[in-house]
């Protein structure tokens, strides 16, 4: 275990990285897009709640990640410890100072990683938020993030974008180009999504969710607009985050932003028509929040590929990830009695593993081997990243108590944890499907 | 129940990377990590099996 420098140390002309930072200065409606997307599905009486702590996760995950997380996530051509393996040294963690001592916040490639990481990180932070909504208390809610943006994503994105062993299975197997993740499909969204499949699983179903019979109830979130108009925040945000890691992760010159500017654009349309689509078959009219989570679940599928696809793959890209979330919503609920008000787990965990395995089938992404290079990756995520991450919360929940107690819920998570609801000037009524 | 199901999600890891790192034929590494994700697919089926027996009881 010795500390070792990557040979890829990436460079970029002071006009790049200009452009690259002004990129990366938009990601942030990504996460205030997912913030009105969580607030617009949860219930009324925890829309304050929801988006405060959009606001908390955001901003411990920044500290988190700048105190100890960029130490162990690192950069391609940075310091970081290896194991020694068959005669081939695989990177695992990086060998940063913490607090970002040593390093020049400039143009330089490294301090653009920092700060489209800073952002990242909070980003991924803001997926579990949607699967705990109406019950996570939210000092469990900041625990938990710092455990992600601390130790959980760092690692990961060491692994992938910061040299590490499955961005080296190319160079040390031959299989492809490593494994390869632009913007952020496994790094941000499969490890947000994994993480809250663990709070919903750990928290247990909302009051009243399910009948005793284990038939779901139907909780309508408060309000569809701040939902659809998240879908277009989060659309420039990801837009500029699938450029941005495109240009600081894989390389790709300033000319192939056009490119996945159009590629994001056509999977986030493809995606949401045809969610919008399957519900009108399903169920005689199109489901709003279905059709919206579509829109989502085709941002976040094109993030791996989006530099690599040509836009009739990427068209085919959305379309699936339509379908799945739209699938995988009714099953997780339906047969697997998971309650997720935000459909987090449908569309980050499972549109980002299809953006993944993407760009296996459909990304002219190099070499041949490239296929095996991702599924290396998504074994990652389900063998490594996803018993982590419960493991991580359950023993924080030994620790704290997440789940709000039974009157937070019964009051609901304004009234209860804030004193003060979001819509004051509105009767409060009583809640019809809550079982007293 | 739980607990072996995400041990068994371990495990098939284990089985990933072992033959990334070790194995020098590529249809043996192919094998092996089709297998390691049978296990993991094995060991998730576990977790969410075990998930409903306790919610059931929960209930």
């Amino acid at each position: 275990m010795t500390p070792f420098v990557a040979p890829s140390l990436l460079t970029l002309s002071e006009v790049s990285a200009v452009f690259c930072l002004l990129l990366i200065l938009l990601v942030p409606f990504a996460g205030a897009g997912l913030a009105l997307i969580n607030s617009g599905l949860g219930r009324s009486r925890s829309a304050a709640h929801a988006m405060i702590a959009a606001l908390c996760v955001t901003a411990l995950a920044a500290l988190v990640y700048v105190i100890v997380g960029f130490a162990w996530q690192g950069a391609a051509g940075r310091p970081d410890h290896v194991l020694m393996v068959a005669g081939k040294a695989w990177g695992w963690i990086a060998a940063e100072p913490f607090f970002l001592r040593g390093l020049r916040l400039d143009l330089s490639p490294a301090a653009l990683v920092v700060l489209l990481q800073m952002f990242s990180v909070g980003l991924a932070g803001l997926i579990p938020l949607s699967s705990g909504a109406d019950r996570w208390r939210l000092g469990a809610i900041c625990a938990s993030t710092a455990l992600l943006a601390g130790w959980t994503y760092p690692l990961f994105a060491h692994w992938t974008w910061g040299g590490g062993w499955l961005a080296q299975l190319g160079a040390n197997c031959g299989l492809g180009r490593g494994f390869v993740d632009g913007g952020g499909s496994s790094a941000i969204q499969v490890v947000g999504g994994v993480t809250a499949l663990s709070i919903a699983w750990i928290l247990g179903p909302r009051r009243g969710k399910f009948s005793a019979e284990g038939m779901p109830a139907a909780l309508p979130g408060h309000n569809v607009v701040l939902v659809l108009l998240g879908c277009l925040f989060a659309w420039i945000g990801w837009t500029a985050l699938n450029s941005a890691g495109a240009m600081l992760f894989l390389g790709v010159e300033p000319g192939r932003v056009v490119l996945i500017a159009v590629n994001t654009t056509l999977c986030a349309a493809a995606s949401g028509l045809t969610a919008g689509v399957v519900t009108r078959v399903r169920f005689g009219r199109p489901d709003a929040s279905l059709s919206a989570n579509g829109w989502v679940a085709g941002l976040v599928a094109s993030s791996a590929a989006a530099a690599f696809l040509k836009p009739a793959a990427a068209m085919i890209v959305g379309g699936v990830a339509g379908i799945l979330v739209v699938s995988v919503a009714d099953f997780l609920e339906f047969q697997l009695a998971v309650d997720d008000p935000g459909g987090a787990v449908s569309v980050h965990a499972v549109g980002g593993l299809w953006g993944v395995l993407a760009v296996a089938l459909l990304a002219d992404a190099g070499p041949g081997g490239q296929w095996l290079a991702q599924l290396v990756g998504i074994a990652t995520l389900l063998g490594f990243v996803l018993p982590l991450s419960y493991g991580l919360n359950w023993l924080l929940d030994r620790v704290y108590r997440q789940r709000v107690a039974r009157e937070g819920e019964l009051q609901g998570m304004d009234l209860f944890e804030l004193g003060a609801g979001a819509y004051p000037e509105f009767d409060i009524h009583g809640d019809e499907f809550m079982q007293r | 129940m739980k607990l072996a199901g995400l041990l068994l999600l371990v495990a098939g890891w284990t089985i990933v990377v072992a033959a990334v790192a070790l194995l020098p034929s590529a249809g043996a590494r192919v094998g092996f990590v089709l297998a390691g994700i049978a296990v993991e697919l094995f060991g998730l089926a576990l977790a969410v099996r075990s998930h409903l027996v306790l919610q059931a009881e929960g209930e």
